[in-house]
């Protein structure tokens, strides 16, 4: 260690411009949070103060409560995020094994085709699948989400559990073959348990792009009864535009639980980004 | 080993994902492709070559919107490429400081932007930069530059970048952890022989490190691409399908949604709505040749 890396002076410097960009990164949360509990007076009056006695008011969220199905939309995300996270788990971990463990014609071709859809999005097959959809009766279902974020996480899914199932020992497995154990229950009872950190990784990584979407919800599932979340509080933001009280409830309400979840899964998400298992 | 019989349980395992993936990605894909070929005539579906890609690039009405959003989309796509990146760098080069406190609490914090979703920044923001609120012009006044405050995401000349600066915000998290991993796999001794040859500090970081973290920059770089080019989310939740002001934050994503959707009074339109995702494929596919053979296998990699 030298002097220069631990000047004092780069010390404060290196803080400062950390915590000038935390500022800027949780401000326009921070905003909308405070303001979603006080009236609409206070509100324009002085949008920095935090919510005092006087100020204090939950009209927002009563609207939210009585005019949005919010518990509708939240249920609905939940069932479209778990169940395709369970899919794509589960069917990327048996390609992902089948494609490390054994050798057969065309393994390097089909691990190829798997990987093409890492690079290119789903989206631009957006026209046909919206008439797949339709030709099979799936529109307007939880089914037609589901189906689209499985085959969206699928190819990142097998590329990492592939590269991680490579580094499960042989033995292992050669030992469960000599008790006489089936191939499934090798996979099931042997591999998958030990490759779980990995699952985490691909679970955290898809579970927020399939929260957040707002394109296949809007195209795919537009109904009352389907809407996610996020297009839930899209459209009731659009109706409610100068409801500024509701406006920013609804807001908070959709802000809770990604920051949930993000509380609990942060240290996941981040070592699985820093561990490499993007690169 | 070798035997003839087909081994069912390679089929089994591999069976659902080739199935999920080449029925709803796959396919649908080639079939976007193949129905931008096709236009409809009296509700029957008739193939017409490339009819559909003459009027993309040559009526004017078409090609008008077209050129908008794609040079749009690059505008987006340079922003990015300007601010997104080298303030991640930058975040990521002090974060990997080794003696740095509460590093872990600053990579969580300017994470949390990246992980709302566009609906909620896209309001919070408007919310923010709306004149009505005054939260902007507000602080601005308060450090004496009230008179440059604008209603930027009103403007036709600036909303494109105020749209794009407020997803820098939203996304800097990415590129921040990404160096941020590859400035921790630099390995002491390296930068311990630096200092021996008199390179600290500031040059240590452009001489030693930066090309060191090149690899990394390229994967950035690219994914910045690929998201960029089919970004649609931000804008729709910020200026809706029609992109205001006057299209001028208008991108492919946006144009096609509302080519094939249909919007207001304009009908939807599945095959021009194709032929535009076929131009969107097409880009996309370009871009990552680019980086694939062009950019990463030139790139030399250091193994320690």
């Amino acid at each position: 260690m030298n002097k220069a890396r631990r000047n004092p002076v780069n010390m404060i410097a290196a803080h400062g411009i950390l915590i000038a960009y935390t500022v800027i990164a949780l401000f326009p949360v921070v905003v909308i949070l405070i303001n979603s509990f006080k009236s609409r007076r206070a509100i324009f009056r002085d949008p920095l103060a935090l919510p005092d006695a006087e100020s204090f008011s939950t009209v927002g969220y009563q609207t939210v409560f009585n005019q949005g199905d919010f518990f509708l939309y939240f249920q609905n995300s939940m069932i479209v995020t778990v169940a395709s996270l369970f899919f794509v788990l589960l069917f990327g971990a048996m390609a992902a094994f089948a494609l490390s463990e054994y050798r057969f014609r065309g393994n390097t071709l089909m691990g190829l085709y798997l990987a093409l859809g890492i690079m290119i999005p789903i989206r631009i097959g957006t026209v046909a699948i919206l008439e797949l959809m339709v030709n099979t009766g799936l529109v307007n279902t939880l089914w037609a989400l589901i189906l689209v974020y499985t085959a969206q996480g699928l190819p990142l899914a097998v590329f990492i559990l592939s590269e991680f199932m490579r580094g499960v020992s042989d033995d292992l497995k050669n030992a469960g073959r000599i008790d006489g154990l089936s191939e499934y229950t090798i996979f099931f009872r042997l591999v998958l348990p030990l490759v779980r950190p990995a699952m985490a990784t691909v679970a955290v990584f898809n579970m927020i792009p399939i929260w957040n979407d707002l394109w296949f919800p809007l195209i795919l599932a537009p109904a009352e009864a389907t809407k996610t979340l996020t297009l839930g509080s899209q459209v009731f933001i659009g109706q409610f535009v100068t409801d500024w009280n509701a406006v920013l409830s609804a807001l908070s309400m959709a802000i809770l639980p990604v920051m949930v979840l993000y509380v609990i899964f942060s240290r996941q998400l981040i070592r699985g980004i820093t561990s490499g298992a993007v690169k | 080993m070798g035997k003839s019989r087909i081994k069912w349980h390679i089929i089994v395992f591999l069976a659902p994902a080739v199935l999920v993936y080449t029925a709803i990605m796959i396919i649908p894909l080639f079939n976007t492709l193949r129905l931008s070929l096709f236009t409809e005539v009296d509700q029957e579906r008739i193939y017409v070559g490339l009819q559909n890609f003459r009027t993309l690039f040559g009526d004017e009405r078409w090609s008008a919107s077209f050129w908008n959003a794609l040079g749009n989309n690059f505008w987006f796509f340079i922003i990015h490429m300007l601010v997104q990146n080298p303030i991640g760098i930058l975040l990521a080069a002090i974060l990997s400081h080794p003696s740095l406190r509460f590093s872990a609490f600053y990579r969580t914090a300017i994470f949390i932007p990246t992980i709302l979703s566009f609906v909620i920044v896209g309001f919070a923001w408007k919310l923010i930069l709306s004149p009505i609120w005054g939260i902007a012009p507000g602080m601005l006044d308060a450090v004496g530059l009230g008179s440059f405050y604008q209603p930027w995401l009103g403007l036709e000349e600036t909303s494109l970048t105020t749209l794009a600066l407020i997803s820098v915000w939203q996304f800097v998290g990415i590129p921040m952890m990404l160096i941020y991993a590859a400035l921790l796999t630099i390995p002491d001794e390296i930068l311990e022989a630096g200092e021996c040859d008199g390179v600290t500090g500031m040059a240590a970081f452009w001489k030693i490190k930066l090309p060191l973290i090149l690899p990394s920059i390229g994967i950035i770089s690219i994914l910045t691409f690929v998201g960029n080019f089919n970004a649609f989310d931000l804008i729709y939740a910020a200026q809706g399908a029609l992109a205001g002001p006057n299209f001028s934050t208008d991108i492919l994503g946006t144009f096609m949604y509302r080519t094939f959707f249909g919007f207001q009074l304009q009908l939807g339109d599945p095959h021009m709505g194709s032929a535009i995702a076929s131009a969107m494929f097409a880009i996309i596919l370009i871009g990552v040749c680019i980086y694939l053979f062009g950019i990463q296998t030139r790139m030399r990699r250091y193994q320690f």
